[in-house]
């Protein structure tokens, strides 16, 4: 394995408040020595990375590989491969597979693709009840020793309030986060987009934001019952982070993502009923998109992740009500943020990265998050003005639903390094 | 060659006042045609167009068929089942067969909300959406309109109430575009669990009591209920519907000027409306059906002139 | 832009004569006004015909049934005339059935009118016979089609028109020749 010199960077690491223009070496796979002017050693790959940031390797806390089952639509492969060249140097996969992804052997299975694909990390997530049920608790203890890093039944809702303490109180002994997708079956049933001016007008049926907020407070009473650790996936509403800030103000392990489209789109996307606006939780109004603004700044919300969700092209040509949930995004994530929060000056690149990188890296217990020296070299690079236009087409994920095709966005990936190798490198 | 239409007719919401008066000035002296010994007029001879009615309804597609054949058109009708189950041929595919076999026009009626436009974006052909989802049934949105315009004399400043579940009807959507462009006062009516929660940005007024809406109105249409509604548990009952929100001879008596009474159709009589205002003198329902064959043959006409299929044989002719 | 020039061709006194001598012509051909329709061409041929009417009325004290045709979707152009014309009313007072009708225009140019007034008549029954009464015949025929009564015979050069005024639309009666705009 090469050297890599990265060479005159903006080295931003806010979990070592360091952010100063330097040199980062990188040697048998990890981090040698981090600012400053660093003399490379003879053989080793130069990489200028003037007027580009050098930062800890994003790490997404929620996507959906949709292998085993899927594989038509994404692979693991595809998938990792997708992640790098987002910036992401480790993603989580949930567990809505088919087969679920509830017992240790298929943790096993996720594991080996991951590593097979040579590409970004993936760490499997657990489903909290065999089968995504809703009725049993899976074996938390084999899966996580198998490699699980924590536990959802994500693409649907706990809906039994009795289940979701007890696997609150269960995962303590592991010390692995609960991930909960809010929702309200009975409020949000048959809805295609947020309840609203909108979907009065288009004729769809609306799911209201009471249909998330109702179970991000179940959520948040039952972790202060419990003292468990509840992450609350994808939260999309003002009423939401008003309530996450209640139960953080009152000291209640409550942790919170939200998604770049919620930080940016809003249900006027639905209008001419273009499918790829449509996901669960839906797109919201613009106060709920600056609330959710707000709240990633004021860390409320505290890490950002992308909800990739795969579609196959044929599934997303049809009626608005019949097509799936769901957009991609791990290659979109990083534009989509600067664009529409770093580049008008709601976050720095800093908090960013905290967002992106350190917070996820934290919360779910993971390696990386960080440019220590000494660590594996989960390394992204990236350049916060460079504009260009979305082209799914060009994408490593096998997907090609997302509401930005066309767009010109602002901040592109130039390199992607994990355990010191170059798994991404843009125009390579 | 340009339509003053466009290549579709899809809804009421993005037309013009300006459309849409000459949508009702063209049915008015069409409607003639329906009272001569021979009810057929050539202009549209040789266009194909297609009935496509993913959902069944009797008196949408009789009508339609009338007026495409009072104009000489040549029509097919495709009545497709559909089934949650087996949904067969996508709309995409369906979409492509028709454009394949140089359909001039298309009439589609679908469940899904968007589905008239889905299809308009796919296709050549000219689109006309006799019903999708909840969102828009525009032809039925006009025949009202000329049936108001005729009664009334003019739409401008009158107040119109709709009435009934409002919140799955593409009916009343579609009469509250076409109302507020021409000049109404609309008004709404009907258990709040009936009504979109954003009903008051869409520019209407709410009446939570028929009793306020038959003394405000000018005319009332009524939207049938259906028992599906009840099912769902929107309502309780239709016996409570009936009691609380029927429109009844004894509640309309006891308005203070002659309220016109509209119904789209079919009726459930001693529900929504009881049979003696259904055919009492203030009902201009049948109107209604009348104008609705005189309004489509004038959609027909209005959008036929942008027809590429037909431009082409012309041009063949000339 | 200079305005193009004019030439009236019949003045509204001169509209009366012509008038008033079609309206003989017609009863003369008919052997008096027995089952006698006149169908006026929309716009302006129904009001022709209820001036020819009128004259009858005076002449032989008969009140004549007048009707109005609109030929809009009968046109044999309709795919290539552009945005869809305007359709006007068509409304016909009496059965045509065994009837002697006479169809009013203000002016006859191709025949193409007449050939769609003649499709349309055929739907609303079998007339005894159909005759044709024009204003103003400009030549310029594309079918075979003749008037049997003309007012005024009007020769029209290249790229000039013939407009024919009434009182009720234009304000006066009068028929004017419209020369070749100046480029």
């Amino acid at each position: 394995m090469s050297d890599i010199l990265l060479k005159g960077g903006r080295l931003v690491d806010p979990s070592s408040n360091l952010d100063a223009v330097g040199d980062l070496l990188v040697r048998d796979g990890r981090i040698e020595s981090i600012g400053g002017t660093i003399a490379g050693p003879d053989g080793a790959t130069v990489i200028d990375c003037a007027g580009q940031v050098v930062a800890p390797g994003f790490i997404d806390v929620h996507c959906h590989l949709r292998e085993p089952g899927r594989e038509d639509v994404e692979t693991i492969a595809s998938g990792a491969r997708a992640a790098a060249a987002g910036g992401f140097t480790a993603v989580c996969a949930m567990p809505n597979t088919d087969p679920v992804t509830d017992n240790q052997a298929a943790v096993g299975f996720v594991l080996k693709q991951g590593r097979a694909a040579n590409s970004a990390r993936v760490y499997p997530i657990g489903a909290i009840s065999i089968g995504q049920k809703g009725e049993r608790l899976a074996e938390f203890g084999e899966m996580v020793g198998a490699g699980a890093v924590a536990v959802s039944d994500d693409g649907k809702p706990v809906v039994s309030s009795q289940l979701m303490r007890t696997a609150l109180e269960y995962a303590r002994t592991f010390g692995i986060p609960v991930a909960d997708h809010c929702e309200d079956p009975t409020l949000a049933l048959g809805g295609a987009m947020n309840e609203g001016i909108v979907s009065a007008r288009l004729g769809l049926k609306g799911i209201p934001s009471e249909a998330e907020e109702i179970m991000a407070i179940r959520d948040i009473l039952l972790a202060r019952r419990t003292g468990g650790h509840v992450h609350l996936c994808h939260m999309s509403t003002r009423g939401s982070v008003e309530l996450i800030r209640w139960g953080k103000d009152r000291g209640i392990k409550v942790t919170a993502e939200a998604c770049p489209h919620h930080l940016s789109l809003t249900e006027d996307e639905c209008e001419g009923y273009d499918t790829n606006a449509k996901m669960n939780p839906p797109l919201r109004t613009a106060d709920d998109v600056r609330a959710v603004q707000e709240a990633v700044k004021d860390g409320t919300i505290d890490v950002i992740a992308t909800d990739h969700a795969p579609h196959h092209y044929d599934e997303k040509e049809r009626e608005f009500s019949d097509a799936p949930n769901g957009i991609i995004g791990l290659e979109t994530a990083l534009a989509v943020n600067v664009t529409w929060l770093v580049a008008p000056g709601i976050l720095s690149v800093s908090t960013l990265i905290e967002k992106m990188s350190c917070g996820p890296a934290r919360l779910f217990h993971l390696p990386g998050g960080n440019l220590r020296k000494g660590t594996a070299a989960d390394v992204t690079v990236f350049d916060p003005a460079a504009a260009w236009t979305v082209d799914p087409a060009t994408f490593r994920t096998k997907g090609r639903n997302t509401p930005y095709a066309g767009r010109t966005l602002t901040g592109r990936v130039r390199c992607t390094l994990v355990d010191g190798s170059i798994v991404y490198q843009q125009g390579v | 060659m340009s339509s003053p239409l466009g290549k579709d007719l899809l809804g009421l919401e993005h037309l013009s006042a300006e459309q849409i008066n000459l949508v009702l000035d063209t049915a008015e002296p069409l409607k003639e045609i329906s009272e001569r010994a021979i009810k057929k007029v050539p202009t549209l001879r040789g266009a194909t167009i297609v009935n496509l009615f993913f959902e069944a309804s009797t008196r949408t597609r009789t009508s339609f068929e009338f007026a495409e054949k009072r104009m000489s058109a040549d029509t097919v009708n495709i009545a497709i089942a559909a089934s949650s189950v087996s949904k067969g041929e996508t709309l995409v595919d369906t979409a492509r067969n028709l454009e394949a076999m140089k359909i001039d026009m298309v009439v589609i009626r679908h469940q899904s909300s968007g589905a008239a436009r889905f299809l308009a974006e796919r296709i050549e052909s000219n689109v006309i959406n006799a019903g999708d989802g909840t969102h828009e049934h525009p032809t039925q949105g006009l025949l009202d309109l000329l049936t108001l315009r005729q009664n009334l004399g003019t739409l401008q400043g009158k107040r119109v109430c709709i009435c009934g579940d409002v919140l799955h009807s593409r009916v009343a959507r579609s009469n509250i575009w076409g109302l507020t462009k021409l000049g109404a006062e609309v008004a709404v009516c009907g258990p709040r669990s009936l009504l979109p929660n954003a009903i008051e940005q869409m520019g209407v007024h709410v009446f939570d009591r028929i009793e306020q809406a038959i003394e405000w109105a000018d005319a009332l249409n009524i939207l049938r209920l259906q028992l599906e509604r009840m099912q769902a548990g929107y309502i309780p009952s239709l016996r409570e519907y009936n009691r609380v929100f029927g429109v009844t001879r004894e509640r309309l008596d006891r308005a203070p000027r002659d309220v016109l009474i509209l119904h789209p159709g079919p009726m459930n009589r001693g529900v929504e409306i009881d049979s003696d205002v259904a055919d009492g003198p203030h009902s201009v329902i049948l109107e209604q059906v009348t104008n609705g064959v005189a309004v489509r043959m004038a959609v027909l006409y209005l959008l036929a002139g942008n027809s590429p299929h037909l431009a082409d044989a012309a041009k063949g002719n000339a | 832009m200079a305005t193009p020039t004019s030439t009236v061709v019949l003045s509204a006194r001169a509209v009366e004569r012509t008038v008033s001598r079609m309206a003989d012509e017609i009863i003369e051909r008919n052997d008096g006004t027995e089952r006698l329709v006149l169908v006026g061409i929309q716009r302006r041929g129904v009001q022709i015909a209820s001036r020819i009417a009128a004259v009858i009325k005076s002449r032989e004290g008969a009140d004549v049934p007048i009707g109005a045709l609109d030929i809009t979707l009968y046109r044999d152009d309709l795919q290539t005339v552009g945005p869809r014309p305007v359709v006007g009313k068509t409304h016909l007072p009496v059965g045509i059935e065994g009837m002697h009708v006479v169809i009013v225009d203000d002016v006859l140019f191709t025949g193409r009118t007449i050939r769609a007034a003649l499709d349309e008549l055929a739907d609303f029954g079998r007339p005894a016979r159909v005759g044709l009464a024009v204003l103003v015949d400009r030549g310029g025929r594309e079918l075979p089609i003749q008037p049997d009564v003309v007012g005024k015979h009007v020769d029209v050069p290249a790229g000039a028109r013939v407009d024919v005024s009434v009182v009720e639309f234009d304000g006066k009666d009068e028929v004017v020749l419209v020369a070749p705009e100046a480029s």
